[in-house]
């Protein structure tokens, strides 16, 4: 079993241990960790072919590195979002009182 | 806080049909899964020609690094789009409202430890030399405009969590420094239109040198960015947590 065989399927089993996560798991921050999880398993698939014979690609570590911070911009704003929608909750139920 | 974050369809109770979903789900996304695994063993790996032609044509990128050059020279676009992409989280999650004073504000009444004070004062210089370095590296060997940016936010970060200092994002200043990046690497991609007839398609002479400028500028703008998001996410997240609030479940109720 060569390596980037043993990187590749651990970047295939994140990106299902994060699908399922993200269609099943009902918080939103779990799910956005989720996410994450799938994401990097992505990640570690596009890094893992390209290594070849005796050359390394590097477009694919360019999009790796383009996607990270991507990612991390896409994080930074869901948990944003999710922190508003909390605080909207916590309004709404004020209000109810 | 934050355990009512679940989205009410599914924060229902579970039956045995939402049961039957999740486990038929999991068999396929597991079969999915092998199914890729299976696909990565038998396919015969391509010839790795765009990986060729990117080496072959290293010397005409202007740098010596090639993901550094597939980057900034030869898909440039990608980077010019993903700095386009921190800047409008940036402006998505820029503060309300206006406190009336300077970019960086001290906050005298906070007290600080001496230990802590220290700290940055060892760790703060050093970082700044870190990201430099790893800005300058970036030409010959793994480095670059993120991971210096990433630094430099981690030395900002670092300063803000000492809480003497504050920024005011909403100056003029501030915001010229987010947009900085974008501006400049739009310019140099306009400017080199009349050298080589295409936006972005730097003139071989010029290239390291506009490549360092761009980084340079997308370095001090990413670090200002990354530090706008998490400083917004910490107060943000501080407002929220009120006396009444404490009941805190954690997230284990899902």
């Amino acid at each position: 079993m060569s390596q980037d065989l043993i990187y590749c399927t651990t970047g295939i089993g994140l990106f299902a241990l994060g699908l399922y996560g993200v269609l099943f798991v009902a918080h939103i921050l779990r799910k956005l960790i989720a996410i994450n999880i799938s994401g990097i398993g992505v990640f570690l698939v596009l890094l893992a072919t390209a290594k070849h014979e005796g050359v390394v690609d590097p477009v694919p570590h360019a999009m790796v590195l383009t996607g990270i911070v991507v990612a991390v911009a896409g994080t930074a704003l869901c948990l944003w979002l999710t922190v508003n929608i909390h605080c909207r909750q916590i309004t709404q139920q004020g209000e109810s009182k | 806080m934050f355990n009512k974050l679940e989205f009410e369809e599914n924060a229902k109770k579970t039956t045995r049909t939402s049961r039957l979903i999740k486990g038929l789900s999991a068999v396929t996304i597991g079969l999915l899964g092998s199914m890729l695994v299976l696909s990565v063993i038998s396919a015969e790996k391509a010839a790795p020609e765009l990986a060729q032609t990117a080496l072959d044509s290293i010397s005409l990128s202007g740098v010596e690094n090639p993901v550094t050059a597939v980057l900034l020279n030869f898909r440039s676009y990608d980077t010019l789009l993903e700095i386009a992409v921190l800047l409008i989280v940036a402006v998505a999650m820029m503060p309300e409202s206006s406190r009336n004073t300077s970019l960086t504000a001290a906050n005298s009444r906070v007290p600080t430890h001496p230990v802590l004070i220290g700290l940055i004062r060892c760790v703060i210089p050093l970082s700044v030399i870190l990201s430099a370095y790893l800005l300058w590296t970036g030409a010959y060997a793994p480095g670059g405009a993120f991971q210096a940016g990433a630094v430099l936010a981690g030395a900002g970060v670092a300063l803000l969590l000492v809480k003497r200092w504050q920024l005011n994002y909403l100056r003029l200043s501030a915001r010229a420094f987010m947009a900085l990046g974008l501006a400049v690497f739009v310019i140099v991609a306009a400017t080199v239109i009349p050298a080589t007839g295409r936006a972005l398609n730097y003139p071989a002479d010029y290239a390291g040198a506009l490549i360092l400028i761009i980084e340079v500028a997308a370095t001090l703008s990413i670090a200002f960015v990354l530090i706008l998001l998490v400083d917004q996410l910490l107060n943000m997240a501080n407002k929220q947590v009120k006396p009444q609030d404490t009941q805190t479940e954690g997230l284990d109720k899902s």
